[in-house]
């Protein structure tokens, strides 16, 4: 498209439009990636990955490469993943333990702190490069919350907790669930890609007009399926969220959805699966359930997992589920091409059959080949080609607006459940976010 | 009574199975297997079982058929329009110490699918489990491991 002609940012957003430059234009997409992940805070991963001192993993910041290790003090650093020598990517593994790292260019060796450790021929130079500086450098912020790891590439902006705000608790949700206090990541990774720009997949995640439609057919193949064909436990996990998507209007519209500040959204009250959910003659639920009272007692277990939330959204880079124990974390590629990685935890002293179920459920919601997934990757696909066109240059965002009311802990609420104000939240923090220059 | 497994009846179901997906012809594809099969494709290399690890797809017979379901539908949009694809097996190879009537057999494929103006293709190796039935087999269980599992990738709206 002609990037020459996109307005100014004020005249991109509207309070229930939005200019579709912003999923389509490559030179606002550069700007996003430093203006927008290049300040605000981003989901890394979790210290279970970096458990012990030696421990990392690799991940990306916007597009940059960083590190995430735990060094020889304990502390967890987020490195930048370059040599200051010549600029290759040091580490290449994705996760693993080591004394140090590398670079495969000319040896330069660095500590999990990222100090230079090595030079190899160090004579060469008129000083010591370890005297200069040169280092893996450390990203400029970083801080973790209840064992999540956040990052910031600017070193300047809002404290992690006044960021999250509200959306804390879905972190403490997830937390609080594991009957010993702890979670860990497990299972194994999805890397799954889609041609389409990285906000949608955000859109998506708390848009509850669209699954009678986008999942339509998986939701049809559900409800047909007999209930007395042979499973191993797996297929029945899928199948009984595969009919989930498809209650009636009315249960998508009684759904709370609340936002707040950063573009940050939530969904509660989502899921009425007694298997899924919390079911006492459920016997896996039953014993958990045990586990939980054991440590809590009957009232706050009865508190902790009378919190319903679905997806909840910290925006600019992650969606998770904290009943459901599935984080996804984005790495915008292009304006037209995202990838994600989606994780899934372990809840420490939950009976080992409630993780088998969060495999299963992560394989039909977050799985490369799930028959739900690939309705959502394609509907991105869609709308990034629909966007290409001339004809029409506003994407309308007009559902549910003019409803929207402030609510508790500075959240605001949609009018119904299938309202798109966090769509129009995300927008608002968009306009923010760019408008800042430096 | 067990007798040693024939290799070009083992070669000829599996192509078979390979020619009903490339024409679309899931149900007759879903006939080929038991009532308690299951078709796994691990998302990790060597990866032991399917559950405690997740997989690109772990069907139960359940799912299987909900799978192959949904292909009719007529707004199964990842799918919409269907993909045309091209499955080839070669080193196909029975596993030692199997009887005749239970056996394993692994082989490798290239797969290349196609689909609105894309085309992607998988390459990987495969393990059946086949148990005798009637004249012929069915199978009980089929692995796929791509080698590219633990890659980025699109994702998967087809049988592998």
């Amino acid at each position: 498209m002609n990037s020459l002609n996109v307005p100014k940012f004020s005249d991109l957003v509207r309070p229930d439009r939005v200019h579709r430059a912003l999923y389509t234009d490559p030179m606002l997409f550069e700007l996003e990636m430093d203006r927008l992940f290049g300040r605000a805070w981003l989901v890394l991963g979790h210290e279970s990955q970096v458990k012990a001192p030696g421990d990392f993993f690799t991940t990306r910041m916007a597009r940059q490469p960083v590190l995430v290790t735990r060094d020889d003090g304990g502390a967890i650093r987020v490195l930048v993943n370059r040599c200051p020598h010549r600029g290759a990517v040091v580490c290449t593994e994705e996760r693993g333990h080591t004394p140090h790292f590398q670079c495969g260019y000319h040896g330069w060796t660095f500590a999990c702190d990222g100090a230079l450790k090595h030079v190899p021929m160090a004579n060469a130079y008129p000083e010591d490069p370890r005297g200069l500086g040169l280092k893996l450098a450390p990203v400029p912020r970083v801080a973790v919350y209840r064992g999540f790891i956040f990052g910031s590439l600017a070193s300047t902006g809002p404290e992690l907790l006044d960021f999250l705000g509200y959306m804390r608790t879905s972190f403490d949700d997830m937390i609080d669930r594991a009957p010993d206090g702890e979670i860990e990541v497990a299972g194994g990774v999805f890397k799954h890609a889609y041609d389409g720009n990285w906000k949608l997949m955000l859109e998506n995640h708390n848009d509850t007009y669209h699954p009678a439609h986008v999942h339509a057919s998986s939701i049809y193949a559900a409800k047909e399926q007999p209930d007395d064909t042979p499973t191993t436990g797996a297929g029945e996990i899928a199948v009984r969220q595969m009919r989930q998507n498809g209650v009636p209007p009315d249960v998508w519209d009684g759904l709370g959805l609340w936002t707040a500040a950063y573009g940050h959204s939530l969904m509660g009250d989502y899921h009425d699966d007694k298997r899924l959910v919390a079911a006492l003659k459920d016997p896996t639920f039953a014993q958990y359930r045990s586990a939980l009272e054991r440590r809590h007692g009957a009232k706050r277990t009865d508190e902790i997992l009378g919190v319903a939330r679905f997806n909840t959204v910290v925006y600019p880079n992650c969606t998770f589920m904290s009943q459901f124990r599935q984080l996804r974390i984005l790495h915008p590629v292009a304006v037209d091409r995202t990838v994600v990685y989606t994780y899934s935890f372990r809840l420490k002293g939950a009976p080992p059959q409630m993780f088998r179920d969060t495999v299963a459920f992560a394989n039909v919601v977050n799985g490369t080949g799930s028959p739900v997934l690939t309705d959502d990757l394609e509907l991105y696909a869609r709308v990034q080609q629909g966007l290409l066109t001339q004809a029409n240059d506003w994407v309308y965002l007009g559902r549910g607006f003019g409803g929207d009311v402030p609510d508790r802990d500075k959240t605001s609420r949609g009018s119904l459940g299938t309202s798109e104000i966090h769509i129009r939240n995300q927008f608002a923090a968009w306009a923010q976010y760019m408008a800042q220059a430096q | 009574m067990a007798t040693a497994p024939d290799l070009r009846e083992i070669e000829q179901f599996l192509h078979l199975e390979a020619r009903l997906l490339d024409e679309n012809r899931y149900d007759e594809w879903l006939d080929l297997y038991t009532d308690t099969a299951t078709y796994w494709v691990p998302l990790e290399r060597g990866q032991k079982d399917p559950y405690e690890t997740s997989s690109l797809i772990f069907d139960d017979r359940k799912l299987m058929e909900a799978r192959v379901r949904q292909f009719h539908h007529p707004r199964r949009h990842a799918q919409t329009p269907a993909s045309r694809t091209c499955h080839m097996l070669g080193h196909i190879e029975p596993l030692d110490g199997d009887s005749g009537d239970a056996i394993r057999v692994r082989s490798n494929f290239i797969l290349v699918e196609f689909r609105a103006d894309r085309q992607f293709i998988y390459g990987g190796a495969c393990e059946h489990r086949l148990v005798r039935a009637g004249a012929g087999y069915k199978i009980a269980a089929k692995r796929i491991d791509l080698i590219n599992s633990e890659g980025v990738l699109d994702g998967i709206s087809i049988l592998l």
